[in-house]
């Protein structure tokens, strides 16, 4: 469907969890550097295929999943992979904000400390290098040792972006990001997030057909566990081939 | 109609009021009871005769329960000191790592621990433990032990606080949210990292609060500690030695020889001791968690 060079390719994905068929036959190749939405009513699935793309799926017990997900050609379900490796490179935003249980600085520096970063002044850089990306380091440069749960939902949000770039991922999975924040928030997220497309790959999944629409180049229509069509923004949203996504996109299904 | 609503509405918060004052009110007057009750020895002997010998001669009317407070502390730290580490994995392994049918499987034997009632602990102690203290443990120690020790009454009191600290640690896990673990899991942390500095922080008030339950429950624990610690009004000088802990200590005497002059009301007073101790230990380990919770948000 693109001429693009995939990213993350799918192929033939099944998802059974709990015996329930949730993803049934997914191949789809999302595109690099390129934002990708994931549209469809709630409980489609969306929210599913994109943890499978960071391994949080497979935690949970009772879960199947067969098929391909490769990322940069290596496949992430084959027994030989690293799964922290894979999670290192997708930064994870999602619903609602988690800054982990320390400080404001701890948190941005967590993934690099984890990855044996131990030296004080590239700890500093980092942190305040990626507060910058996320325009986070004017309001909390003061208080960098305060609790993280002391800022605002969508400070947080943005804390949490942060955090998932400090790793230098080359990913971005967004499951519905902006959901908890305030529209003047949502809309800083936003602009981020076109910010980062020339670095990162973006995956998004959302509810708000407004927010797939100014925000993503690609979008994906799920329903009832398939995908039922796969495309520009403007041929999805605006003309879309198939009946199911011309009626949930006019707001007939939700 | 409309206004017998109203009325039942207003009747029924103060109604649970009282009963919620009739459980405040029930300590204070248990608190003060035992004071009345110990009053007479409180004024005829000095506080630091009572509280700071250990001369326990009760017909010369010298008692000094100092041998009883540190038995009562020396069993209850020995009991924590090994049924914390054990419950702490324990809970980790059971909310963290294992899968639902393991944890199925393995939670109902660890509830019925804790249904077992002291008696039969204490019987199993006397069978099992003492033995095992005396012919196992302490002789590569100590030239002579008989078992019924202090360390025997440790991991009795341990196995029966272990359950209770396990089933709150696990409640205490379940509430956190598993996007934080995930937050931490997607910046490429493993499991165990994860578990250590965001699950284990996370929950480190949860945490104390499940220890200090654990405590307060075994500084009270009476019948089957006192089959196994040896009833010896003496300080430990080792955990192979016997030792004599407040309750065991009422439970042995209360209703006899109370025609000795003031015995009653010493042994009024060791209840007030072992009210006080759990009273200022709670207080305490308020204390800490309140700072706890306030500079972690």
């Amino acid at each position: 469907m693109t001429t693009e060079k995939p990213h993350i390719s799918v192929k033939n994905l099944n998802v059974h969890i709990d015996g329930n068929h949730i993803l049934k036959n997914i191949s789809i190749d999302i595109p690099d550097k390129k934002v990708t939405s994931f549209i469809g009513p709630s409980g489609c699935g969306k929210t599913t295929l994109l943890k499978t793309f960071n391994r949080l799926l497979d935690r949970q017990g009772n879960v199947e999943i067969t098929g391909q997900v490769l990322v940069d050609g290596e496949d992430l379900y084959s027994p030989d992979t690293e799964v922290t490796h894979i999670r290192k490179k997708m930064g994870l935003l999602s619903q609602r904000p988690f800054p982990l249980p320390m400080n404001i600085y701890d948190n941005v520096a967590y993934g690099a400390r984890i990855h044996g970063q131990r030296d004080k002044k590239e700890l500093d850089r980092i942190v305040e290098h990626y507060l910058r990306g996320v325009s986070l380091w004017d309001e909390v440069k003061d208080r960098l040792k305060d609790p993280a749960t002391r800022l605002s939902i969508g400070q947080q949000q943005r804390l949490c972006l942060a955090r998932g770039l400090a790793v230098e991922p080359e990913i971005i999975l967004g499951d519905e990001p902006t959901s908890a924040l305030d529209p003047v928030s949502t809309q800083r997220i936003e602009e981020l997030f076109l910010e980062l497309k020339d670095k990162y790959t973006l995956v998004l999944v959302t509810h708000i057909l407004r927010q797939a629409r100014r925000v993503s180049d690609y979008i994906v229509f799920i329903y009832m566990g398939e995908i039922i069509e796969f495309g520009t923004t403007e041929e999805v949203l605006l003309n879309p081939r198939e009946k199911l996504t011309k009626d949930y996109v006019k707001g007939y299904i939700s | 109609m409309k206004n017998l609503r109203l009325t039942i509405d207003k009747i029924t918060g103060n109604v649970f009021l009282i009963f919620t004052l009739l459980a405040t009110v029930t300590v204070i007057l248990i608190g003060a009871g035992l004071y009345y009750k110990s009053a007479p020895i409180l004024h005829s002997n000095s506080l630091s005769s009572l509280l700071l010998s250990a001369e326990w001669k009760p017909f010369k009317s010298s008692f000094g329960f100092l041998s009883y407070i540190a038995g009562t502390l020396s069993i209850t730290a020995i009991a924590i000191i090994i049924a914390l580490p054990i419950s702490l994995l324990t809970g980790i392994y059971l909310s963290e790592y294992a899968h639902a049918k393991v944890k199925r499987a393995l939670l109902p034997p660890i509830d019925l621990l804790s249904g077992i009632p002291p008696v039969i602990y204490g019987v199993w102690g006397v069978l099992i433990i003492v033995p095992f203290v005396q012919e196992k443990i302490a002789v590569h120690f100590v030239e002579f032990s008989s078992g019924y020790s202090t360390l025997a009454g440790g991991i009795v009191l341990a196995i029966m606080i272990i359950p209770l600290i396990i089933s709150i640690l696990l409640e205490v896990f379940s509430t956190i949210p598993d996007g934080l673990r995930e937050a931490s899991l997607s910046v490429g942390a493993t499991k165990w990292e994860t578990i250590k500095f965001v699950v284990l922080k996370k929950s480190m008030p949860g945490i104390i609060a499940a220890v200090v339950l654990a405590i307060s429950r075994a500084f009270g624990e009476t019948i089957a500690v006192l089959m196994v610690c040896g009833n010896i009004p003496e300080i430990p000088h080792s955990i192979f030695d016997s030792c004599y802990p407040l309750p065991a200590l009422i439970a042995n005497n209360y209703g006899e020889m109370l025609s000795v002059p003031m015995y009653e009301s010493a042994l009024m007073l060791a209840a007030f001791i072992l009210f006080i101790i759990i009273f200022l230990f709670n207080a305490i380990s308020r204390i800490i968690l309140y700072r706890l919770e306030r500079s972690s948000n």
